[in-house]
């Protein structure tokens, strides 16, 4: 449950930055999650409802942003995008460890009021 | 549209004004732990230091690794032999640091309470209570858990991923994000292989297809076997980031 403290580190990130452009509530955050992160999205949807009581964001909404792992082949000279954990280009079978996408963890943007 | 930035939304109160606007962030929900991962990783190149980050499951033997790694190292009297120094965590007891301290370690125990992982701001106190500069090889034992520890880098220049033979072949498939980190892949307790009826073949074939960068080790931190051969491509990894470095 990882998940706590990172949403926690989101909130911080973004009351810090709400805070900076003189809002006084936050609307909505939009995250953006790569799938081989180790992040659980349900699991940050259940820290942010516990975690946002009392600030300033406490009737924001969250949007998750899911970014599917992409591959890049240095045979094919291609980027793919795999079906399952084992990275092997669909082409020429060799197994990529050239990630491009998939590890995000970001906070992309809030929407906030003031 | 609104008077102030000029975007298009505008709620109205009864009473006030209400002004809501975007605000572009992209940023690293962790990015306050790579600045700190990075302020140690500077620290511990100052100090000429090869640092590990070890990650394993409860129980598969990481604190028994260390243990041994020093063991081995007296026994044969290597003559480049590294000086070894741990960081520990765990949620609660200093027990293992205690053990690693009696076999003559200096390790520090960071208890992290309900944390499941350890952060690189953890690793920064603990590190300021061991003497770096007696030491060329510091492990940093992370929490038992294959899950939340792979997204915090730690200022580590290895990752080391254990698993033992009780866990089964299919680990590495079934906890790809952090095997995909490792650089060191170390399949231990390899003594009770055949007791559990562990696959080693069809171990290995997993782990190759989920990283097949990494290099793989078969260990034994009970009897000693394989230990060798890692404390040799230990002390080549270290030559070689000495190298760059310089």
């Amino acid at each position: 449950m990882h998940e706590i403290s990172i949403m926690q580190h989101t909130l911080d990130l973004a009351i810090a930055q709400a805070q900076q452009n003189g809002a006084t509530k936050i609307d909505c955050l939009t995250l953006k999650i790569g799938q081989l992160s180790g992040v659980i999205p349900e699991a940050l949807e259940f820290a942010f409802e516990v975690l946002v009581r009392g600030t300033m964001a406490k009737n924001a909404r969250l949007e998750i942003q899911t970014i599917p792992v992409v591959c890049y082949c240095q045979n094919c000279d291609r980027s793919f995008q795999p079906e399952e954990y084992i990275y092997d280009c669909p082409r020429c079978q060799q197994i990529s460890i050239d990630l491009v996408t998939g590890r995000e963890l970001e906070l992309a943007s809030v929407v906030v009021s003031s | 549209m609104c008077e102030d930035c000029g975007c298009s939304k505008v709620e109205r109160n009864t009473a006030i004004e209400t002004h809501q606007h975007k605000i572009e962030i992209n940023r690293g929900i962790l990015s306050q732990n790579d600045r700190l991962a990075a302020q140690n990783r500077n620290y511990f190149h100052s100090n000429e230091l090869l640092v590990i980050n070890l990650l394993s499951s409860p129980g598969s033997g990481k604190t028994a690794l260390i243990e041994r790694l020093q063991l081995e190292q007296e026994l044969h009297k290597y003559d480049r032999g590294f000086n070894l120094g741990a960081i520990i965590g765990d949620l609660a007891t200093d027990n293992d640091a205690r053990r690693l301290q009696d076999r003559g370690i200096p390790a520090i125990q960071v208890t992290t309470g309900n944390a499941c992982h350890l952060e690189a701001k953890m690793v920064a106190r603990a590190a300021n209570q061991l003497d770096l500069t007696s030491l060329d090889l510091l492990i940093i034992e992370n929490v038992g858990n294959l899950v939340c520890p792979a997204a915090y880098d730690l200022g580590e220049d290895l990752r080391i991923v254990l698993l033992s033979v009780t866990e089964g072949e299919d680990k590495p498939l079934k906890y790809p994000p952090i095997f995909k980190s490792a650089q060191i892949v170390i399949i231990n307790k390899i003594d009770l292989a055949k007791a559990v009826e562990f696959d080693l073949d069809r171990a290995i074939a997993n782990v190759k297809q989920i990283v097949p960068q990494a290099a793989i080790f078969k260990t034994s931190a009970k009897t000693g076997r394989g230990i060798d051969s890692l404390l040799v491509y230990l002390s080549k990894i270290k030559t070689l980031t000495q190298i760059n470095r310089n």
